[in-house]
């Protein structure tokens, strides 16, 4: 769908693929890899002076999309935590055998327990299946946003990107 | 009365920056402003800036204002708030108004105007009702004073501001109804508009608010799709449950001390309207009145800052604290943030601006 | 309309004084030193004043002190702009109808 980005408020699939920072299918099988869904000329880099394993590439101008090295790559989630944005998550498709892992930025109240069964969301918040709540975080590095760990089954790997946000305790 | 070498009008981004080079150069320095609180719009901005390292990248807005504040305290920067400027005359004399009720002269050598802007209104039937007010003004509400002003809002507008506040406004615990765009395509950046769109919060492109309805305030927004002409599409109609409008429909710089003080001005629709001409160094054409951030076209907090260490760094040189070489290196590394932050696809059409409101600078040059 | 409690970027909020205010008649405990409009709106209270010809109700707009949209009459004073006056204890706020009286009180 062209220019889906700036007519819907999301990017399509398509859209995403020209991204070099965009995993192709065999990038996942390394194991857990930042996913970054950031697609216009901005002026911005703190994904690439965040990554520990120099994975992440914009150089000069800060405008360049950002390139991962999915080799370097090993999924710690700083750039997650890091960019402004909001628009990067660590996914792991070999998790467990039945599930995959997503890893997300989160800026939200409440937030999830461990253990909490939640419900997984699309790109326009849409609910896609269960998540199971592995982790919740919050460093001092990330700045008040918390990273969740959410296990998924791998069937919905592509699709899920987010949880819906949960509704205060009344 | 009182004398200064360099007053700076405006405790924003912008302002305590400029305020912050000139104290560094040596120079002494009086800021005003008419706020109870310094930091402009700084302290609403809940949310991480972009740009690069040097351009604090990943900082949230009110700490950089926090950093800012402390720069100005360590400098010893005299800040003088609850001091409304009434006037400036070609002299450089200051007609302030303190606390509502003391006026006084303040004589000054060198003035930075840096006043910012002010939100847009855009009417439509029950725009006047309570509920209705500046995508700002809930901001400020929720960031600022810890308060919900509604708890189901419709934003209008699409920009940063919109998209942005509206992320702020489900932080604090409220529903956003609907997004709603005039135009066919979404003004903010896209990973804005992503990041609102995970929430689950709607867009409308090419729609725009008809009427708001209620008796003592907001109960429902009528939406209408416009077709490529920009005209209400009949039986297109579509009512939301709200009780809070807010509208994001752009800023317009505050420009009255300038146009006071006898600038100069140029027409630049793509920044906001009426701005104060200004040289490369924020000189508008009045001697030794220098202008930076929205006041000179609105940007973003990142570009007010660098502006005001540009005005304040050609400020202190007009007054001899600084020579021409320095100032020429100093003023070049701030060009190359600024370079930086005008860049892309969104940064292009401010670059392009700012050459002509420069290029008309030069013209007037005898 | 109401407090905001938790916050997940602002955290909590900081211990501060109650004070009370008199707003047309309704006594409300507040926060020290916050914006009368604030105040009223973390109330329930939006409506701040009537319009003089066609008594309209008007609340806040600007929200900064440039509009004064949100005037309301402050110990007697009309025309105060309340989105950037902050409450003291025992003040008396009203709607304000039209512009107001003036002259009633001495400063």
């Amino acid at each position: 769908m062209k220019n889906c980005l700036k007519r819907t408020g999301c990017p399509s699939i398509g859209e995403l693929q020209n991204s070099p920072a965009f995993p192709k299918r065999e990038d996942y099988l390394k194991g857990p890899i930042a996913v970054i869904e950031c697609i216009e000329e901005i002026p911005c880099n703190p994904c690439e002076t965040s990554c520990p394993k120099g994975a992440i590439s914009i150089g000069k101008p800060i405008t360049n999309l950002p390139r991962i090295d999915f080799d370097k790559c090993s999924g710690c989630g700083i750039c997650a935590a890091a960019c402004p944005g909001l628009a990067i998550y660590v996914k792991d498709y070999s998790y467990s055998d039945e599930e995959a892992l997503i890893t997300f930025p989160y800026e939200y109240l409440p937030l999830p327990k461990v253990g909490d069964t939640v419900t997984a969301a699309g790109r326009r918040g849409q609910e896609i299946c269960r998540g199971k709540i592995i982790k919740v975080t919050q460093s001092k590095a990330s700045n008040r946003t918390a990273m969740i760990s959410m296990a998924y089954p791998k069937q919905f790997f592509d699709e899920v990107v987010t949880m819906k946000r949960l509704k205060a305790a009344e | 009365m009182n004398k200064v070498p360099l007053a700076v009008i405006g405790a924003g981004p912008a302002g305590l920056s400029a305020a912050i080079e000139a104290a560094k150069a040596g120079v002494k320095v009086l800021v005003l402003d008419e706020n109870s609180k310094p930091g402009g719009q700084l302290f609403k901005q809940i949310h991480k800036f972009f740009g690069s390292r040097e351009h604090k990248a990943g900082t949230r807005g009110f700490d950089i204002g926090t950093l800012l504040l402390e720069e100005t305290k360590r400098l010893g920067i005299d800040v003088r708030l609850n001091t409304e400027v009434c006037g400036i005359d070609k002299d450089k004399n200051i007609w302030v108004i303190r606390n509502g009720k003391e006026s006084s002269k303040i004589e000054a050598e060198a003035i930075v105007l840096a006043s910012g802007a002010t939100e847009n209104a855009i009417s439509f039937e029950g725009w006047t009702l309570p509920g209705v007010m500046g995508a700002g003004a809930s901001q400020t509400m929720i960031n600022v004073h810890r308060v919900l002003p509604g708890k189901k809002v419709v934003m209008l507008g699409s920009g940063n501001v919109g998209v942005i506040v509206s992320y702020q406004l489900l932080q604090a615990g409220a529903e956003v109804m609907a997004i709603v765009e005039a135009a066919p395509t979404l003004g903010g950046y896209g990973v804005h508009t992503a990041k609102v769109c995970r929430a689950g919060v709607p867009f409308y492109t090419s729609h725009t608010i008809s009427k708001v309805i209620g008796k003592n305030s907001v109960e429902a927004v009528e939406i209408v799709q416009l077709d490529s002409s920009w005209q209400p599409v009949p039986g297109t109609e579509k009512l939301v449950e709200a009780d809070t409008v807010c509208l994001a429909t752009g800023l317009t710089p505050l420009v009255e001390l300038a146009w006071i003080a006898g600038c100069e001005f140029c027409y630049i629709p793509e920044l906001g309207g009426h701005v104060p001409i200004h040289d490369a160094y924020m000189e508008t054409t009045v001697d030794r009145i220098f202008i930076a951030g929205d006041i000179s076209g609105v940007e973003e907090a990142s570009t007010a800052m660098e502006e005001g260490q540009l005005a304040g760094i050609n400020a202190a040189a007009a007054l001899g604290y600084i020579d021409g070489e320095e100032r020429n290196r100093l003023s070049e590394q701030v060009w190359n943030k600024l370079d930086s932050l005008r860049c892309g696809v969104f940064g292009e059409k401010r670059k392009l601006a700012k050459e002509r409101i420069i290029a008309a600078a030069k013209e007037l040059v005898v | 309309m109401g407090r905001i409690i938790e916050h997940p970027i602002l955290g909590n909020p900081e211990e501060k004084k109650k004070v009370k205010i008199c707003v047309d008649g309704q006594e409300l405990l507040v926060y020290e030193g916050e914006m009368i409009a604030a105040a009223l709106i973390a109330n329930g209270i939006n409506i701040f004043r009537y319009t003089k010809h066609s008594h309209s109700p008007r609340g806040i707009y600007c929200g900064i002190g440039r509009c004064t949209d949100c005037v309301m009459v402050v110990d007697g004073i009309p025309n105060v702009r309340t989105c950037i006056t902050p409450v003291k204890d025992g003040m008396v706020i009203e709607r304000q109808q039209g512009v107001g009286k003036w002259g009633e009180k001495d400063e």
